[in-house]
């Protein structure tokens, strides 16, 4: 178990920089999740933290040592990959006791760790199989044997559910929390998608373009959003963002509704803003949890309904932007039909238009 | 019922006519090597005869005696050419192998300057007919001294082989997932160890099959061999083939019989490894 620390770590293809001097500091046994949408330079930093890729500047400490120039093998770490990369040509237990016979370790104490391994991770009766005849969930745990037969310091996760079904992806995502808490290794795991993400981490960091955008506990990014950009990419159904200035102490949205500043917002008279509302935060009357004392009220017409069991999502159009809203203990609800929905404005958010920056303070 | 009956008569009609159509096909593809296996076999009078005789009266294994017998019974230094073919054709291919594995393994893998333009020019040397080029060969062996030399006939080989090895090994290592080799790294090895213990044996059936390939394209050539190779030092068994032809008679039936022990390495090589083969000729589709 170690720390890992990033300090100012950047990567350039020639002139292309793919990663931007970014700084993390990962504690020992802390579980982080890199988080963002394609390209933002995720899997970039996990594999130059891997040592599969070079690093253009910075520095990398893996426990007390600087790792910028070791290669993969010399940094005590293990990897789950995307498509599992096992090898095709070994049965389980030689893939699991591969990195244990390559550092020529006694034939005995490689059989007590895969067994041991194995046991944790339900393999035991595959253990004889090749990885052909696995199933994706199947391979997908003997990537992860693999790479904790061999006590790693830093465990590295590149997207590894992404290639299972939805069920299936559930599931591992319970069997690798478990996993870790069993475990107690310091865990980089890189995802795109935010449910992973806040279900996993201890800390999460969102980047975008090769930045870091904003990096706290799955519930600080939740709550508050440094922009627009993690406001919307964190939680799920996305933000609702509607346009609107701000005329003294309230913010009139472009079809002349007016709502009160939601509590906690510096603002200036005539401030181009952007108004945050999660669905959780705007439901229909009647269907909604117990009014806070910030309640601001409109009137939309629904447009479109998704079911959802315990709950009903409603779109509907809020001063031209199309919006989603939250229906507790739902009711059928006809298309065009126009109800009343509460606002809690006191967990909104206003982002300034022009640089979707938070004027939460 | 009515139609399950004639589904199942088309069904048959298919495969027999299936059936027919391979056995058309095979039959043309084999015949030639039957004729050469029978006629090792029989009395020249009996290849000789017009109209053919298709089952043979008489078998006996004359050629094949005649063959290994002295120089005035019809004899040829078989076991020599035997040997020089063995050991020009297993030391080309290995050479072209270990080229081709490199350099096919740097196409699939690394990105360097010039590329394409590398690997084209390698496959448009394969364009060029070997012959037109043994005329510039045999004047450039000739200076050096390397005519009728095993070394160079390899070297000539080697130059003919590995452009194909290269394009066929740089697509089976273009197929196994780059992962692999940085998961192996990642578990403890070398960038050597990777290529050896995890790259390799998975490419393994695609590198054999090459092999087969540069192996039986050195066994079977005569053209360039025909002009490299002047006595028993190098002579090759394609070429050893023409001991069987003086002035005015050509002998048919030894011709056969040492094309017979040209062909039953090459097939049994093929046998050994015809497993490997098609596993590596349809790698892209057996992969899920």
């Amino acid at each position: 178990m170690a720390l890992v620390k990033l300090t100012n770590v950047a990567k350039r293809y020639g002139s292309v920089a793919v990663v931007h001097a970014i700084n993390l500091d990962i504690a020992d046994g802390e579980f982080v999740v890199l988080v963002g949408p394609s390209g933002c330079g995720k899997s970039t930093t996990l594999r130059m933290i891997a040592g599969l890729e070079e690093i253009s500047g910075g520095e990398i400490r893996i426990g007390d040592r600087v790792v910028n120039d070791l290669p993969p093998r010399e940094r005590n770490i293990s990897m789950v990959f995307q498509n599992y990369a096992l090898y095709p040509h070994m049965t389980v237990r030689e893939n699991l006791g591969f990195s244990l016979h390559i550092a020529k370790r006694p034939k005995a104490e490689i059989a007590t760790a895969v067994d041991a391994a194995a046991e944790i991770l339900s393999l035991t009766p595959l253990l004889d199989r090749k990885p052909g005849q696995l199933s994706g969930g199947q391979r997908q745990r003997v990537a992860m044997g693999r790479a904790i037969v061999r006590h790693p310091e830093v465990f590295l996760f590149d997207e590894p559910l992404s290639n299972l079904d939805a069920k299936l992806r559930t599931q591992m995502r319970v069997e690798i929390k478990r996993l870790h808490q069993k475990v107690g290794a310091t865990v980089v795991y890189v995802t795109h998608d935010q449910v992973e993400a806040m279900t996993l981490a201890d800390r999460i960091v969102i980047m975008r373009d090769g930045h870091i955008v904003q990096i706290g506990t799955p519930l600080e990014v939740f709550e508050r959003p440094l922009n627009t950009f993690v406001g919307t990419f964190i939680g799920s159904p996305p933000m609702n963002l509607v346009a609107a200035t701000v005329r003294g102490d309230s913010v009139v949205l472009t079809d002349g509704t007016t709502l009160p500043v939601p509590p906690g917002h510096a603002v200036q008279d005539g401030q181009a803003v952007e108004l945050g509302i999660r669905a959780d935060n705007m439901m229909p009357e009647g269907h909604a949890m117990p009014p806070t004392p910030h309640m601001a009220y409109v009137d939309m017409a629904v447009s479109l309904t998704e079911p959802l069991g315990t709950e009903t999502l409603l779109f509907a159009s809020l001063s031209g932007a199309e919006v989603q809203a939250k229906m507790l203990n739902p009711r059928p609800v006809r298309a065009g039909e126009r109800m009343r929905f509460g606002i809690a404005l006191d967990k909104c958010h206003l982002f300034d238009a022009a640089t979707g920056a938070t004027l939460r303070v | 019922m009515a139609s399950n009956a004639t589904h199942r008569l088309r069904r048959r009609m298919l495969a027999t006519g299936h059936f027919i159509g391979l056995f058309l096909a095979m039959t043309v593809i084999c015949l030639p090597g039957l004729w050469v296996i029978l006629n090792s076999f029989r009395p020249t009078v009996e290849i000789m005869a017009k109209p053919a005789i298709w089952i043979p009266h008489e078998l006996n294994l004359e050629h094949y005696t005649a063959m290994f017998g002295g120089a005035g019974e019809g004899g040829v230094p078989v076991i020599t050419y035997f040997r020089n073919s063995l050991i020009i054709s297993l030391t080309s291919t290995l050479i072209a192998l270990l080229i081709g594995m490199a350099g096919g393994y740097a196409f699939a893998r690394y990105r360097f300057r010039h590329k394409s333009l590398i690997f084209v020019a390698l496959m448009v040397t394969r364009a060029v007919p070997g012959i037109a080029l043994s005329l510039p060969i045999f004047i450039l062996f000739g200076r050096i001294g390397i005519i009728d030399t095993h070394f160079g006939l390899i070297l000539v080989y080697v130059a003919m082989n590995v452009p194909f090895t290269i394009w066929l090994i740089d697509g089976f290592f273009r197929q196994v997932p780059k992962e692999l080799a940085e998961a192996a790294e990642i578990d403890g090895c070398t960038r050597w160890q990777a290529f050896w213990k995890v790259e390799f044996p998975v490419a393994r059936a695609g590198i054999a099959s090459a092999g087969i390939f540069a192996f039986l394209t050195s066994w079977n050539e005569y053209a360039l061999a025909s002009q490299l190779t002047r006595s028993v030092r190098s002579k090759t068994m394609p070429v050893g083939l023409l001991d069987f032809t003086s002035q005015f008679t050509l002998d048919w039936g030894g011709m056969c019989a040492l094309a017979v022990l040209m062909i039953i390495p090459a097939a049994l090589l093929t046998f050994l490894v015809q497993k490997h083969l098609i596993a590596g000729l349809t790698f892209g589709g057996v992969k899920g």
